[in-house]
C-alpha cells in the first residue's frame, strides 16, 4: 500500500492509504485517531472538517492525503486541551459557544486562521471570515462573541 | 425509620453500584442484567450516591446539545445540597438508565428534570434521617449502600428562595471537550474489528432493486455488498473504501414516480385524501358572526416541508452477536428504539442494549434511528460490528421531514376594532399510532409498524387575544408526501406564523399599531410583560403599518409577534427590524429582540443559548428552507440546494429572560421558535407594504416605489 509522509500537530508520521485520492479527513480520523475534524458534507460546503495546513484553514474532506503530503497539518487536538486550551478555544469555552458542538471544530480552526490574517476584526469581518462555516444549531452569536473575545487577548 | 432498617432490604444488604466504571458503555454485548435498578419508581434507578460523596444521575433523557446535562445536574445538586461539580450524568443507556421517556417536546427539564429533582428530594429526606449535616459527605453516611427507596411524589422540595445552584449560569461540562476535539460523538465511536458501512438509497422513493453488478467494485479493497431484498449496503474495513464502493457500485433500480412534487404543494395538500375533520376550538359562531362584522379579511398561509438538516449526517454503530446486540446511537429515544427494534428484528429486549452517545444536533428526530437500523442489518449480515454514517445527500433526502402545513384564516373586526370573529382551517397529516417506519427495514421486506406522527401539530391555531367567536378546524389528511417526523416546535411553528401574521393584517386593516392591537386583546400580566419589554428593547415606535418612510432604495420596517407556546406554556414576544433593498428584494434582518418567560430558570446561560439558537435557526427556516422534490425523489440534497442561515446573515440579537422562581420550569427548546417567522413577515410588510404568506419568505424584485 502506498505510504504518505505527513506532519501532524508537530509530529512526523507515515500513513498508508490504498488510494492517494483518499481525503485527509478519513486519514486523520481513522488512521491517526484524531476525531476533532468532523465529516459534515464531504463537499467543501460546511466547514466541519477544517484543519490548518501550513497555518491556513483548509477543508480536509476535499483535500487528498497526497496533496497534504509534506505540509504541516494542525488539527484542533494540536491547539490545546481542556486543561490547557489555546486562546481561541478558551474564548469559545468562556462564551459557551457550542450547542451540539459538531461545527465547533470548523469554527475554531477557521477562526484561528482568520485571526492570524485579521488580528483586530470588526464583527462584520468575523461574520464574513467565518461566512462559509455552517452551524445548524445556529450558535452564531456566541461564536461571533468568542472570536471577538479571542481577538482581544 | 431507623438507620439500620433503612439500609436493609429483607435480609440482604444491597451494596451500591458504587463505581460507574463497572458499566462499560463502550464494550459490546454487555446486555444482560447489570444489577443496577432501572425501575423509575425507585430512587436508586435515578441516583447513585458514591462513598466519596459524588453522585451519578441516570436518565433516559438525552442532551442533544441543549445543555440539559448541566441543568439536571443543577436541579439534583440543589436538592442534595452538594456542589454541582460532584455530579455526573449518564444518559440514555437502556441497560442502566431508568426509562422515564424519550427526549422531545421540550420535556427534558419540566418532566425529566422535575422527576430527577423528586428522586433527589426523596434521597435528601432519607439522608436527613440518617443525620446528614450541611456540607458533610453524604456518601460516607450511606457507606456505599443503596437507598432502596421508592420515589416519594410528596418529598418536600427546597424553597426556591434558598437556591444557591439552580438559577446560576454554571458552565456546561461538555463544552471544553467540544472545543478541543475531545468530546466523543457516536460518529467517533469505534470497536475492534469494526467495518464501515454505507447504505445505497435508491434514486427514487420506493424503487425496487433490479440488479447489482458486484464486479464494479472489485478493485476496492475489502469492499463487500450486502443485499436484503431492496436493501442495499456495502461494508469495508476502511471508511473511504466503503464510501467509494457505495458510489461506484453499479445498480439498476426501478423508476418510481409516486410523489406529487414540491411545486404547488399547498394545492396538493388541500386536495389530498381527507381522513376526517375535527373542530378543536369552538366558541360562539364565527361563520354566522363574520358577515356582519365591520371589517373582514381572509388569508392563506403556507409552510413547506423542512428537513432537520443536521450538520453531521446520521450515524450509528451496531454489534450483533449471539450473546446480545448493542447499538450506539444519538437517538432521542434509546428506550423507544430498543422496544421498536426488539419487535422488528426479533431480538428479546434483554438481549438488546441501546447506548446514547452525543451526535450532531437533531431537532426532534432526524435520520439517527434509520442509521441504527442500517447498522444493525449490516452487522447481522456480516457478523462484525458495523458503523454507518450517512452521506450528506442521504441526510437531506432521507431524514424524516417536518410535514407541510397550510392554514386558511378568516376574521372580522367589530366597530371598536376588536376581534369579533375568527376561523382557522388547517390541513395536517393524520396521526397513525405506532413507530415511524424505518427506511431500510421497509426495503429489506421486514414487517414493521407504519405510524405517522409529527408531534402535537394542531396547537396555537387560535388567537391568544380576546375574540368573541372562534373556531379552529383541523382537516386531517390520510398521508403526506415525505415521511414525517417532529421538527422543532412541530405544527406550532407554522400555526403561529399564520395566526400572528393574520393578527398583524387585522391591526393594519384597523390602522392600529401592531403592539397596541395585541395589548388590547390581552389581560394576562405575563403576556403583557413580555410584549411591553420586547417593544421597549427594540425601541418600538407606535404607528400603524406599513411604514411610509423610505431611505432611497432601502426600505426599513419593524415587526412583532407573540405566542404563548401550546397556549399553556412559555410566553414569548419577538420584535424584529429589517431592511429591504428595493432593487434586489433582499431581506436583511438587522435586529431581533426577544423576551422569554418560561417559569423557573434553572440555568440562565443555557436557557439563553437555547433561545438564541432557536431564533436564529428559525430565521433560516423562514428565509430559506424548503425541501424540493420531483415525482421520484428529493432534489435539495446539499447545502447549496437547501441553504440554512449563514453567518453573514446573523442579526444583532438581544434576549431578555423573565424568571419566575415560584413556578415550575418549562422547556425552552422550542417556544421561541414559534413567533420568529411572523415577526419577520410583519416586519417585511411594515417595510414594503408587501404581505408574505408563504415560507420561505421571498420578495419579488424590483419592488414598486
Ligand atoms: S465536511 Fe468538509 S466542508 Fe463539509
Ligand atoms: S453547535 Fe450544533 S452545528 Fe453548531
Amino acid at each position: 500500500m502506498p505510504n504518505f509522509k505527513l506532519r501532524v500537530n508537530g509530529r512526523a508520521t507515515t500513513v498508508e492509504s490504498w488510494d492517494p485520492a483518499q481525503p485527509l479527513l478519513y486519514v486523520l480520523r481513522n488512521s491517526l485517531g484524531l476525531h476533532g475534524p468532523k465529516f459534515g458534507c464531504g463537499l467543501g460546503q460546511c466547514g466541519a472538517c477544517t484543519v490548518l495546513i501550513d497555518g491556513k484553514a483548509t477543508r480536509s474532506c476535499i483535500t487528498s492525503v497526497k496533496q497534504a503530503q509534506g505540509h504541516a497539518i494542525t488539527t484542533i487536538e494540536g491547539l490545546g486541551s481542556p486543561e490547557k486550551p489555546d486562546p481561541v478555544q478558551a474564548a469559545f469555552i468562556a462564551e459557551q459557544a457550542a450547542q451540539c458542538g459538531y461545527c465547533t471544530n470548523g469554527m475554531i480552526m477557521t477562526a484561528k486562521s482568520f485571526l492570524r490574517q485579521t488580528p483586530h476584526p470588526t464583527a462584520a469581518q468575523v461574520k464574513q471570515g467565518l461566512g462559509r462555516n455552517l452551524c445548524r444549531c445556529a450558535t452564531y452569536t456566541r461564536i461571533l462573541a468568542a472570536v471577538l473575545r479571542a481577538a482581544k487577548v | 425509620m431507623k438507620r439500620r432498617d433503612f439500609l436493609r432490604t429483607g435480609s440482604a444488604i444491597i451494596v451500591s453500584f458504587a463505581f460507574d466504571g463497572a458499566f462499560s458503555r463502550t464494550m459490546p454485548a454487555q446486555t444482560s442484567d447489570l444489577g443496577k435498578p432501572v425501575d423509575p419508581r425507585e430512587v436508586d434507578s435515578f441516583l447513585a450516591i458514591h462513598p466519596d460523596g459524588s453522585v451519578t444521575i441516570y436518565t433516559s433523557k438525552v442532551d442533544v446539545g441543549t445543555g440539559l446535562r448541566i441543568a439536571i445536574s443543577q436541579m439534583v445538586a440543589e436538592e442534595l445540597e452538594i456542589p454541582v461539580a460532584r455530579v455526573t450524568v449518564i444518559e440514555g443507556d437502556t441497560a442502566i438508565t431508568p426509562n422515564h421517556g424519550g427526549t422531545g417536546g421540550s420535556t427534558g427539564i419540566p418532566q425529566g428534570g422535575v422527576e430527577l429533582r423528586r428522586a433527589a428530594a426523596t434521597a435528601r429526606q432519607a439522608l436527613l434521617k440518617l443525620g446528614a449535616q450541611p456540607g458533610a459527605n453524604i456518601g460516607a453516611l450511606l457507606g456505599g449502600k443503596r437507598l432502596n427507596l421508592k420515589v416519594d411524589p410528596n418529598a418536600p422540595l427546597k424553597d426556591p428562595k434558598t437556591y444557591t445552584i439552580v438559577g446560576k449560569p454554571i458552565l456546561r461540562p461538555d463544552v471544553p471537550d467540544k472545543c478541543t476535539g475531545r468530546n466523543v460523538y457516536v460518529q467517533d465511536h469505534s470497536l475492534p474489528g469494526m467495518l464501515h458501512g454505507r447504505v445505497i438509497h435508491p434514486p427514487s422513493i420506493g424503487a425496487k432493486l433490479m440488479a447489482v453488478d458486484e464486479s464494479s467494485i472489485q478493485k476496492i479493497p475489502g469492499a463487500r455488498v450486502v443485499r436484503i431484498q431492496n436493501f442495499l449496503g456495502v461494508v469495508a474495513p476502511d471508511e473511504w473504501a466503503a464510501l467509494r464502493a457505495s458510489k461506484e457500485l453499479k445498480v439498476t433500480w426501478t423508476d418510481e414516480q409516486g410523489l406529487p412534487g414540491s411545486e404547488n404543494l399547498d394545492r396538493h395538500v388541500r386536495e389530498s385524501a381527507p381522513d376526517r375533520d375535527e373542530t378543536i376550538v369552538n366558541k360562539g359562531d364565527p361563520a354566522a358572526a363574520l358577515p356582519s362584522t365591520a371589517k373582514q379579511l381572509s388569508a392563506l398561509y403556507v409552510w413547506p416541508i423542512q428537513s432537520h438538516a443536521s450538520l453531521g449526517p446520521s450515524c450509528a454503530v451496531a454489534d450483533v452477536r449471539a450473546e446480545g446486540t448493542t447499538i450506539w446511537s444519538a437517538t432521542q429515544g434509546p428506550h423507544g428504539m430498543r422496544a421498536n427494534f426488539s419487535r422488528i428484528f426479533g431480538i428479546p429486549e434483554d438481549k438488546l442494549r441501546v447506548i446514547f452517545l452525543d451526535g450532531s444536533g437533531s431537532y426532534g428526530g432526524n435520520g439517527n434511528d434509520d442509521a441504527a437500523a442500517d447498522a444493525l442489518l449490516l452487522s447481522r449480515a456480516v457478523g462484525k460490528p458495523v458503523r454507518v454514517q450517512w452521506a450528506r445527500e442521504d441526510e437531506h433526502a432521507w431524514d424524516p421531514k417536518g410535514p407541510p402545513q397550510v392554514l386558511e384564516i378568516r376574521g372580522g373586526l367589530d366597530n371598536d376594532n376588536r376581534i369579533a370573529a375568527w376561523e382557522t382551517h388547517m390541513w395536517l397529516p393524520m396521526n397513525i399510532q405506532g413507530n415511524r417506519p424505518l427506511v431500510s427495514v421497509d426495503a429489506a421486506g421486514i414487517m414493521q409498524p407504519h405510524g405517522q406522527g409529527a408531534g402535537l401539530m394542531s396547537q396555537n391555531g387560535d388567537p391568544p387575544y380576546a375574540a368573541t367567536n372562534v373556531r379552529v378546524v383541523v382537516h386531517y389528511l390520510k398521508g403526506t408526501p415525505l415521511r414525517p417526523s417532529n421538527l422543532r416546535a412541530p405544527g406550532k411553528v407554522a400555526n403561529v406564523f399564520a395566526v400572528e401574521s393574520f393578527t398583524d393584517e387585522l391591526a393594519a386593516a384597523a390602522g392600529i399599531d401592531a403592539v397596541e392591537f395585541r395589548l388590547g386583546g390581552l389581560t394576562d400580566p405575563r403576556a403583557l410583560d413580555v410584549i411591553k419589554r420586547a417593544a421597549e428593547m427594540i425601541g418600538w415606535e407606535g404607528r400603524p403599518s406599513p411604514n411610509r418612510r423610505t431611505n432611497g432604495n432601502v426600505l426599513t420596517g419593524r415587526g412583532f409577534a407573540y405566542a404563548r407556546y401550546k397556549q399553556a406554556e412559555n410566553y414569548v414576544a419577538i420584535a424584529m427590524e429589517v431592511a429591504v433593498d428595493r432593487t434586489t428584494g433582499k431581506i436583511n434582518v438587522r435586529r431581533i429582540a426577544c423576551v422569554h418567560d418560561g417559569g423557573l430558570i434553572v440555568n440562565p446561560d443555557g436557557l439563553r443559548n437555547q433561545i438564541e439558537g432557536s431564533i436564529l435557526q428559525t430565521l433560516g427556516r423562514a428565509l430559506h428552507e424548503e425541501v424540493k422534490f420531483d415525482k421520484s425523489h428529493v432534489t435539495s440534497v446539499d447545502w447549496a440546494s437547501y441553504p440554512i442561515l449563514s453567518f453573514p446573515e446573523v442579526p444583532s440579537l438581544d434576549v431578555a429572560l423573565i424568571d419566575r422562581p415560584s413556578l415550575p420550569p418549562l422547556g425552552a427548546g422550542e417556544a421561541s421558535t414559534a413567533p420568529v417567522a411572523a415577526a419577520l413577515a410583519n416586519a417585511v410588510f411594515d417595510a414594503t407594504g408587501v404581505r408574505l404568506r408563504r415560507v420561505p419568505l421571498r420578495l419579488e424584485a424590483p419592488l414598486k416605489a
